[in-house]
Parts: C-alpha cells; structure tokens; sequence
C-alpha cells in the first residue's frame, strides 16, 4: 500500500531544447501519489514540454526521469501508458463519427478483431460510474458537448490503466458550472488513488483545486512544489510573470455618449445551417464597453460575423449610426468605421506569410495617401507601418518580416494597431487575449480602454469572465444564441448561471423565492 | 501552409556515429536564400541529369556542352534561343499570376492555342483585309488573341467562382477541347489543299523580325528573334507592376496566402477569381498569338510543344518573380532549342522533368532546417 506521500513521478534537471528556444532548463519536477499538483506558468513558459516530455511525446535533452521509482526512458507515449501515465491534451484526439466506446478502444490490441462492442459498452459505462464521469458509451462524438468529450478522454486515459493524470488546461473549454462539475472528479479520482497533474494559468482555479504548486517561467522553475496554503495568488502571480500584475485597471469612468451600434433581433445560421444566433437585440453607445459573455460555441462567432457584414442573417438588422450594415458586404461596414478583431487571429486576422506592412495596410490600400489611382504607394505604406511599430511598440525585426515569424501577442498588436489607426467608429473584439501571456493581456486590455476613451463604442465578446469583469461597463450573457441577461459586472455568480443557460428574470424569481 | 506545430522526428539509426535531425525554421532565411536553394537544385537536377545522359550511352559534359554552345555559342544562336523564351516567358508571367492567388491554373497550353486562334481569326476570316497595314494588322492580331485567351481562362474562373468547380480539372480539360478546336478548323474550314495547316499569312500580318532590320544595321542580319520577345518582357514589367505595386496586386497576394483574411478585409474572392483567370488565359493566349505571327506565320496544330506547361515549371523555378521567370525562361528555351540536338523528345523533356522534382524537394529545405548531430558531441 503506497503512503501519501511516496512520489509516484520525479523528474530531475530536465532540460529540453527547441530550435532557437530553451524549452526546459534544469526542471525538476515531481508529483506525489494522490495528490493535485498545478503546473502553472504563462503561455510558453514550457509547461507543456514538460508534460509532453513525461507523455513521452518528446524526448529530454538532458535530465532523468522516474516513475513509481523507477528509472524511465520514453521513446513514445506508448512506453508512458504502459507506465501507468496518461495526457489529456487540450485539443481532444477523438474520431468524430464513432461511438465513445470505439474511441475508447481504438490502437489497443483487444479485442482483436471481432469488437465484442456490447460488453464493452457495458464496461465503459462502469468506469464511468465508477470515477463520476457519465457519458453514454454508445453515443458519437460529435453528439457529445465539449465537457463530455472531456471526460472521454479522461476514460481513455483511465482505461488504459493511466494512474497518472495530465491534464492540460483542462478547463479552457468549460462553462463555470462545469468546471464544478469537473473539479469533483478530479477529486474523487484522487480518492480513487490517481495523482494529478494539472496545468492551468488560472490563478484562482489552481488556488482552488490543488495541494501543491510548481511555478515555471521562461523553461525554468520559479516555485517547486509548495503547499497552496502556504501562497496567496499574488505571490504566484509575481512568481508567474516576475512582476506585480495590475489585475485591476482604471475602468472608464466616463459617461457613455450617443448610440453607435444598435442590432434588432438578429437570428443567423452557423456553416451547418443550423440556427446559431436566435434573437439578439443590444446596444453600445459611444465610449463604452459592452462585453458578451458566454461559453464559445454558443453562436458569439456567428454574432460578430454578422455585425461585420461576413455573415447573412435570415431576420432582424444591424445599424450603425442609424444606418442598416447587415446583408451588405465586410467593405461596405469597414468603410462606415467597422473595426473587427476577429478571435482566430493566424486564420482570419493575418495574412502570415505577408509582411508586416502587407497586413498593416490591408483596411485602408483602397483610399489615399496609400492608394494612388490604382496603385499602393508602397513608400507611404512602410511609412505607415514604420509609425504603427513604434507607436504599439511591436516587436519585429523589420516592417519587412513575414508576421508568421511573430509572437502571438505581437501579432495582436499588429491587428489591433491595424484596426485602431482606423479610428473607427465601433470595434467588435472576439476574445482579443485569447493566447496571450499575461504581459501581453495587459498591453492589449490598454488598448482597449484608450479606444474606448476616445471614444469608440467596443462590443467585446470573451470567455475570460475575469477579462470582462475589469474591461466592461456592462455585461450580456449569450447562451444558445439568445440572450439571457445582462448585469453590472459584479455578480459573477449570475453570470455563470447564465452561461449555462438560466435566464437572469428565472434567477432573480428564484432569489426572491428563496428569501420569501 | 503554416504548419509550424509539426515537426518531424529525427532520425537516429543505430550504429551511425551521427543522427540526422529536421527542424522547422523558426526565422526567416535571408532574401538571397530562395534563389539560393533554386539555383542548387539546378545542379543537382543536371548532374541527375547527366547521370541518364551516361547511361544512355552519352558523354554528359560534352552533351552540356554542346547544349550550351548551340543555345548561347553565337549571336545567332542566341537569337534562336530567344526566339524559343518568348512564349516561355508569357506562359511563365500567365501561371504566375494565377499562382500568385494560389489558382492552380494548368491550362495555358489551351490557353496559348486559343490565343493562336483568335490571332488566326484576324487573318484568316478574315476580319482585316490581306493588305491592312502592319501597324494596324499586328496589333489587332494581338489583342484578339489575348480576349481569346481571357476567354478560355474566364470558363474555368467562373465555374471555380459560382460553382466551385476545381480548376485544376477544368483548365486540363479545357487544354483538349483548345487542341480539339484547333483541329476542327485546319483540318476543315482553314485548310490549305487538305493539309492539316491553314494558308500562309500574309507578309504583313508577321511579327517584325531582327532580321528585317539587317538593310539599317548588319549586326542584325539573320537573327530570328521577333518583336514578340518585347512584348514578354514588357508584360514581366507589367505583370510585376501589378503584384507588387497596385491595389488589384496586393488583392491578389493577400488572398493566395489567407483568403480568410482577404475576406475578412472586405475584398470580392469569386470576381478575383474570374478576374485572375482571365488575366492569366489572356498572357498565355498573347503566347499563342506571338507564336503564330512571329515564327508559324500560319494556323496548324503542332505550334508548341507543351510551352503552356513548361510554363507550370517556370513560374514554380521563379518563384513567382516576374523578372526571374525572364531568365528562367531563357533557360529553358536554350534547353528546348539544343536538346533538340541530343534528342528530339525523351532526354530534354526528362532533364526538364528532374528540374521540377528537384525544385519542389528544395522547397522543403526551405521550410525545414536540417542539421547533422554526432552521437559523440551530444552527450
């Protein structure tokens, strides 16, 4: 019988290189049998080599490795699962038109040609109950939501016989209530005898659900296991970026000026022509922020795709300064002032293998000084984009270099550099830090709030609750492409229940119910 | 393309005293590097070369040699070559330019055939009398084939923008309804006394020659080279007018690297399209027209010998510059015009062949990085 505190894993001087970048330098690392310990770090901080390291997906370049105290050497993550360690990767390696089961069972060697698959749906469905993970063995994958595709591959991982859990950032994809949900298992897993892993630049998720935390920044350990009661999260926090974080910026305090974007019951389909936005009616006035809340997929994309002319909505309208915008095309909203920083920022918002001043220029190469008759004057261009670097401060070798080779908080300043020097009349921000590390948060949350200031109405549509709580004015909660309330910011608790789906008027009939 | 997420496993054979390890670059190589990499595959796609050379029994070097000697040995020689690079470089700029927008166009065979037609047409229906001035006859002939071009690359462009359709396919396919076409009318309405070849044009419907200058200055005398390799090199200045420095251009970019995003900034995909498509039919159909005026002076069914896809390989070796698909194309006619020494088909075409796979294996070198690592150092 292992005691508590035998270390199942232990990682010593782990060193790992990438081309150009030090992934790893000399982490060690381990992790007690039964317990939750945090990996914490920013974006590219090297949690996830780390992890990947021990999956076995990559191989150290220095360092030694043991498991249940034993000397390991994974040459694949084959050799990590026969090890008893299993990695739940951010973005799930289902196969979506099978059944859980056959996911489940899929690259094992039994059964070996006849699929048996009834008894094995019965199986699946035991260790389900068994860890709290319910889901119905027979259903396809594309059937399930995101958080039962989640638990999927937790049972994946659970019946290869993984006592080892890495998780990385398992909650992203989750709604508040399902993060609860979540948390719950993972700590009946730890009664269950599991250990944990958990890798999270969520302070206040790793506050709560973790014994111990190890802090990584730039591929070195910051904090090697401490008890998360000995800590506060500002104290991780620093040890996280090496600096005091703001978490609090200077709201706007100004009073919000005339009405600028007004959409009237908007109802859209999504690409499977299905519908998506059922129903939105708001409002943003100049110099305020108006920030959508919800969990993604809950017709946000769609929303903004319609606001900046890239979608068809089959009822309602879209008005900006009066004028109707929807159902005309992206140009004829960019031309009326139309800012959009759309969420998928290498895919839509950039042109990569372009160059900085290609992707600068691309709002405004139709109107002088830059278009000349049919020509772009490629001086003035450079010029433009010359000034744009320095004044947002991006980091590029030169105006010339391709926006592939930047960094994603770079990049975003690249378009929101782009969009801002347009002076627009309204913004629409779709998950604008989405990525970032949270330097690079900070410096796109000022951004935001100096466009404000000037004056722009900003519709900014996030999952990040804590992001829309500090930009906001106000905040609406989409769920279902419908709108389910909206509040001053500070009841986070009714917004969470809105995310999943209760309107505010059934919450508050509630509350008072409940005080009756 | 961008994906910079995968990265190949590096290979480590046991027993080797090094391991062979492919990294994706993470920085841009210099500006040179492109050219760089083309110009080694080059050579590594002529020693291939010479490799079959040997085999089939021949000297290599000497083949070289002779092939370097027939195509740049004299001015006359020279002149020959140019003669051959002129379609070569208006077919090189008609692919890429529907590169440049990632329209994989590979019709500009038919392209450049209906673009003899239409410069047939002029003559032969005719829609100028046999006795219109040179000044007004050449340059009608030219602009009918670059619309016939236009058209033929309008077909494809339309059904990619309305229905979808994949152009790839479409173009091919459009390649054998051109020759198919071209058939039908020498072989029918145009032909001379049953033979598979329409009447000679007349004198002045004939692109000018050096030649022709040979009474102002003998330098000239003899040389082939026609007016028509003006007009490529003139359309390699226009077309890199239009890439790099115009509005359409920078539509055209943007949208062969992220149509995305080129929706996202407002531009109209499906006419850039039809646009783009038209555009390039209508240089490859200038190809066919020069062709025809220049040296066939007449409407048969053997006037190229597959210059429209040559034209696929040129465009990819230039790495979509205009101003390198000149010297590419020079190249390639010289390969055209002395290969035919060594062999009338087979070896040429199969060193062209060995050129393009060497091309596109280089292109990983770009994107990957790949170093040796000895076993000894790494521990």
């Amino acid at each position: 019988m292992p005691n508590l505190h035998q270390l199942v894993v232990e990682m010593r001087g782990i060193t790992k290189r990438f081309p150009g970048v030090l992934a790893n330098y000399n982490v060690d690392f381990d992790l007690r049998h039964g317990e939750i310990h945090t990996l914490l770090g920013e974006n590219g901080a090297g949690k996830s080599t780390l992890m990947n390291v021990l999956a076995g997906l990559y191989q150290q370049d220095a360092g030694t490795m043991l498991v249940k105290g034993k000397s390991v050497n994974f040459s694949s993550p084959r050799d990590a699962i026969e090890a008893g360690i299993g990695m739940v990767h951010q973005h799930f390696m289902l196969v979506p038109s099978q059944t859980v089961t056959e996911n489940i069972l899929l690259g094992l060697d039994e059964p070996r040609f006849n699929l048996h698959l009834n008894d094995y749906d019965q199986i699946i469905a035991e260790l389900g109950e068994r860890f709290g993970l319910k889901v119905d063995p027979r259903a396809k994958i594309w059937q399930l939501s995101v958080g039962e595709q989640q638990r999927v591959e937790l049972l994946k991982m659970l019946y290869r016989g993984a006592d080892i859990l890495i998780l990385d950032e398992p909650t992203a994809v989750l709604a508040p209530q399902e993060i609860e949900e979540f948390f719950l298992t993972l700590r009946s897993m730890v009664v269950e005898g599991k250990s944990v892993i958990f890798i999270s630049h969520k302070l206040h998720e790793v506050t709560e659900i973790s014994d111990r935390v190890t802090v990584l920044r730039k591929g070195k350990v910051t904090a090697a296991g401490l008890e998360i009661k000995d800590i506060t999260r500002q104290e991780l926090a620093h040890q996280m970026v090496g600096r005091e974080v703001v978490f609090r910026l200077e709201k706007n305090p100004q009073k919000p000026g005339k009405m600028v974007l007004e959409i009237r019951d908007v109802h859209a389909q999504n690409d499977k022509g299905l519908p998506a936005v059922q129903g939105v009616s708001l409002q943003v006035r100049s110099g305020e922020i108006l920030g959508l809340a919800g969990v993604a997929g809950n017709g946000q994309r769609e929303l903004a795709q319609v606001i900046t002319g890239l979608r068809k909505c089959s009822q309602g309208e879209v008005l900006l300064n009066g004028e109707v915008i929807s159902n005309r095309t992206a140009r004829f909203s960019i031309r009326r002032g139309l800012a959009y920083v759309p969420e998928d920022r290498t895919h839509v918002g950039s042109s990569p293998n372009l160059s900085v001043t290609d992707n600068v220029i691309m709002k405004k190469y139709r109107t002088p000084p830059l278009a000349r008759g049919w020509a772009i004057d490629m001086g003035i261009a450079k010029q433009f984009a010359q000034e744009l670097k320095e004044a947002y401060d991006i980091a590029a070798p030169t105006v010339e270099t391709p926006v592939r080779m930047l960094s994603g908080g770079n990049l975003q300043r690249v378009i929101l550099a782009r969009e801002i020097s347009g002076e627009p009349a309204v913004m629409i921000a779709v998950q604008p830090t989405r990525g970032l590390d949270v330097g690079a948060i900070e410096g796109v949350h000022r951004l935001l709030l100096a466009q404000c200031q000037a004056g722009t109405a900003i519709l900014l549509i996030s999952e990040e609750l804590e992001e829309l709580r500090s930009l906001s004015n106000r905040i609406m909660v989409i769920y279902e492409g419908q709108i389910m309330g909206e509040t001053q910011g500070d009841e986070m608790e009714k917004i969470g229940l809105m995310m999943t789906g209760t309107p505010l008027t059934q919450i508050e009939e509630q509350g008072t119910a409940e005080y009756v | 393309m961008s994906d910079n997420a995968y990265s190949p496993p590096s290979k480590r054979r046991k027993g080797l005293p090094f391991r062979i390890q492919i990294e994706p670059r993470l920085t841009e190589p210099p500006h040179w590097y492109p050219y760089a990499v083309s110009l080694g595959a080059l050579i590594v796609a002529l020693t291939l070369g010479g490799i079959m050379i040997a085999l089939a029994g021949g000297d290599p070097l000497r083949s070289y040699t002779h092939i370097a000697r027939a195509s740049f040995g004299s001015l006359g020689v020279f002149s020959d070559t140019m003669v051959k690079a002129t379609p070569l470089i208006l077919v090189g700029l008609a692919c890429t330019v529907a590169f440049s927008m990632r329209l994989w166009n590979i019709g500009a065979e038919g392209q450049l055939f209906m673009g003899a037609f239409g410069a047939s047409a002029v003559v032969l229906i005719p829609l100028l009398p046999p006795e219109t001035s040179r000044w007004i006859f050449i340059p009608v002939m030219m602009l009918a084939g670059f619309l016939a071009g236009a058209v033929w690359g309008f077909i494809p462009g339309f059904l990619k923008a309305l229905y979808n359709v994949n152009e790839i396919i479409s173009t091919l396919m459009m390649n054998y309804i051109a020759f198919a076409w071209i058939n039908f009318f020498v072989f029918a309405v145009w032909s001379e006394g049953g033979f598979q070849m329409s009447p000679m044009f007349p004198k002045n419907a004939w692109l000018p020659r050096l030649a022709d200058y040979a009474k102002e200055s003998p330098v000239l005398a003899g040389l082939t080279t026609h007016m028509g390799l003006f007009l490529g090199l003139g359309a390699a200045v226009v077309v890199w007018f239009i890439l790099y420095r115009s509005r359409w251009g920078y539509e055209i970019r943007l949208i062969g690297d992220n149509p995305q995003a080129a929706n996202y900034a407002g531009i109209n995909i499906k006419r850039n399209i039809i646009l783009v498509m038209m555009f390039s039919g209508a240089l490859a159909g200038l190809a066919g027209a020069s062709e025809i005026s220049g040296v066939v002076h007449r409407l048969q069914s053997s006037i190229s010998p597959g210059y429209g896809f040559t034209g696929i390989i040129i465009a990819w070796l230039a790495k979509l510059n205009p101003f390198a698909v000149v010297l590419v194309s020079i190249l390639f006619g010289a390969l055209i015009l002395a290969g035919r020494e060594i062999q009338p088909s087979g070896i040429p075409k199969l060193i062209q062949g060995i050129i393009l796979v060497c091309l596109i294996a280089g292109d990983f070198i770009l994107r990957y990085r790949i170093s040796v690592i000895h076993v000894a150092q790494e521990s």
